[in-house]
């Protein structure tokens, strides 16, 4: 049984996502399946961690009699589909699982009122799956066929509501982007196929040669996930993508976003690790990649007036503190002493921002759907004096804007202040800038508390009520979550963050295929 | 020097196509268009898997009741890119009846196609 969990992370959510449809008749039901379904992946993905933790990096093999068996008698190299998990891919399933549950919990009641719910709780379990594939796979080609799962289930999703025809022009910007990144995608793989005769990521990082093909092909995939996780220059999807979904869906799309980026961390750290002078190039490129887009994204966000367009302008701008703390990290990749010093800080920084990120990003705008849900408008300068009546969604605004600004206790502090310290290290300017967003990010947020909470009552909203309760508990966990990981960010960082930047780093734990060849 | 160009004609090909498909991408204002060069784009990486595999006079991936000289694996089509590109050729289809579906639902919502003028959501 415990040998099988990799499989069961996958096997589970789409049965469920399989059975969802089945419950047309009954609305509620479709809801209460997909939750309990997520609950379950949510333990196993913990199991998973605690796996990996205990044994270092698991490999399993599809197909196999056994499932440790790697190498077929008689061949050399594995051929068949492997999933490998090691530190950062179980701390991205645990991201994903946790996203998706708190997601169907709170879609419970905020869509109650639409039809086709059975649909959306599939594509939903759909998306899960995907994401959870593109994490824990081994295998190049499994990578794109993931990719895609949740490129279609993540579009279709953003264009579900679509009787508002603004639904479906996000979606299928959406899908044109994701489209053409995972078929550049496969061209890159194709590449590496041609060369190298193999699909196996581990394989593939022993053999590469940086050669021009080689080159080409990194820079393909470098681009396909840079785009894909909205970076700058190719950020545009985001806003759109992120403001047309329903509010239940955006935790899982935010960590659909975040596995492409995960994607791109492993192609850069495992797939091209053994090219020891340009990566420290790649990671200039990567860090000032981030920079820009924290800064871009940041001043895109303070002109907005949709509030969930602020808060989307807000995640690409978030992104680029990950891009930045972990491209440091690959800059000083090849100089241990440097590596040590300031580029692992950098990394767990860059990597704690992910699921700090996930949790208080989802927390606002999953308070920016309680306003839809109250109001129903997302133009805040319609809005005003909702303090009275909403206290907790409130409440729950105040920590996440605090959070994601940076303030002392909770969470967005703990990863910030990493990224701040060790990429002073590297380049001051790099600093500086990441401050400056901070602050301007703090800029946009009371600007935000003020026009829908703060002020006189308005009439129209006499009648107003706080959301159901589906949509607080959800809210309430993400807020407890972002003053707990505020308040002892060692103990996350130990159990899962330093594990994580291991995992990446130690690339030749990742090549042994878990002890054997 | 004719054999060499032979031999590269289907890369040349996927080239083409890929040129083809990012300008019908890049430059046309009709998004059935748009969904055809991303069509066209999918040809081309399928056309170059299957012609990463291909042996030329080689024998066909099946094992059972294959000749002798067939076991050297020289001599034998890969059946890897084979299997890649009937995996790509489904996805791709269900990526395209998605585009498709989301253009019909955009038709009937702003009376157009023109991409250009598909922008309510904007800033």
């Amino acid at each position: 049984m415990i040998e099988h969990l990799p499989a069961l992370m996958i096997a589970i959510p789409l049965f469920g996502a399989f059975v969802a449809p089945l419950f047309k008749k009954k609305q509620n039901l479709a809801a209460v399946w997909a939750i309990l379904i997520t609950a379950v992946t949510v333990g196993l993905s913990l199991l998973l961690m605690y796996q990996v933790r205990l044994n270092g990096v698991i490999v399993y093999v599809f197909g196999a009699d056994r499932p440790t068996l790697v190498l077929p008698s008689g061949y050399k190299v594995p051929i068949r589909i492997m999933f490998e998990i090691d530190g950062i891919g179980a701390f991205m399933a645990i991201s994903a699982t946790l996203m998706s549950f708190i997601g169907a919990l709170y879609s419970y009641s905020h869509v109650k009122a639409e039809s086709g719910l059975e649909k959306y709780y599939a594509l939903l379990l759909l998306l899960e799956v995907g994401i959870l594939g593109m994490v824990l796979t081994g295998d190049l080609f499994n990578l794109f066929v993931f990719l895609e799962i949740a490129g279609i289930a993540g579009s279709a999703l953003v264009g579900f509501r679509n009787y508002r025809g603004e639904a479906s022009e996000a979606g299928i910007k959406y899908l044109i982007v994701s489209a053409v990144a995972s078929l550049m995608v496969l061209f890159a793989i194709g590449i590496l196929y041609g060369e190298y005769g193999n699909l196996n990521l581990a394989y593939i990082s022993k053999q590469v040669s940086f050669n021009t093909l080689d080159m080409i092909a990194f820079g393909l995939l470098f681009t396909s996930f840079a785009m894909k996780c909205g970076s700058v220059p190719m950020h545009y999807w985001v806003p759109d993508a992120y403001t047309e979904v329903p509010a239940g869906i955006n935790p899982v799309l935010l960590v659909s976003t975040y596995a492409s980026l995960y994607a791109l961390f492993r192609v850069s750290f495992t797939l091209f690790a053994n090219i020891s002078i340009s990566l420290a190039r790649v990671g200039w490129i990567m860090s000032v990649l981030g920079v820009l887009t924290m800064f871009i994204g940041v001043t895109m966000a303070l002109v907005q007036k949709d509030v969930k367009r602020l808060m989307s302008y807000h995640a690409i701008s978030q992104t680029g503190y990950m891009l930045l703390g972990v491209g440091v990290g690959l800059t000083v990749l090849h100089d241990p002493k440097a590596l040590a010093e300031f580029g692992k800080t950098a990394m767990a920084g860059g990597i704690f921002h992910i699921i700090n990120h996930i949790i208080y990003k989802s927390l606002l705008l999953m308070t920016a759907g309680a306003l839809f849900y109250v109001t129903g408008t997302r133009n805040l300068n319609e809005m005003g004096g909702l303090a009275r009546k909403m206290p907790i969604t409130t409440l729950c605004f105040i920590v996440g804007a605090a959070a994601i600004s940076g303030l002392p206790p909770f969470n967005g502090f703990a990863s910030k202040f990493l990224i701040y310290e060790s990429s002073y290290r590297l380049n001051p300017l790099l600093a500086v800038f990441a401050m400056v967003t901070s602050i301007l990010t703090l800029a946009s947020f009371v600007k935000v508390f003020a026009s829908a909470f703060l002020g006189p009552p308005l009439e129209k909203f006499e009648n107003a009520k706080e959301v159901p309760k589906p949509m607080i508990v959800a809210m309430v966990i993400l807020a407890l979550l972002c003053i707990l990981f505020g308040l002892f960010p060692d103990v996350v960082l130990d159990k899962l963050v330093y594990p994580a930047v291991d995992a990446l780093i130690r690339i030749a734990q990742y090549q042994t295929w878990g002890g054997l060849a | 020097m004719s054999g060499e160009v032979f031999v590269n004609f289907p890369f040349i090909i996927v080239a083409l196509l890929l040129a083809i498909g990012f300008y019908t991408i890049g430059f046309k204002r009709n998004l059935i268009k748009v969904v055809i060069g991303i069509e066209i784009l999918e040809g081309a990486v399928n056309l170059f898997l299957v012609a990463l595999g291909y042996v030329k006079g080689g024998y066909a991936p099946i094992y059972t009741l294959a000749p002798p000289e067939a076991a050297n694996p020289q001599n034998m089509v890969l059946p890897t890119p084979q299997a890649l590109t009937l995996t790509s050729i489904v996805i791709g289809v269900a990526v395209s009846a998605l585009m498709l579906a989301f253009a019909v639902n955009i038709y009937k919502h702003y009376g157009t196609l023109d991409v250009t003028k598909i922008r309510r959501l904007r800033g």
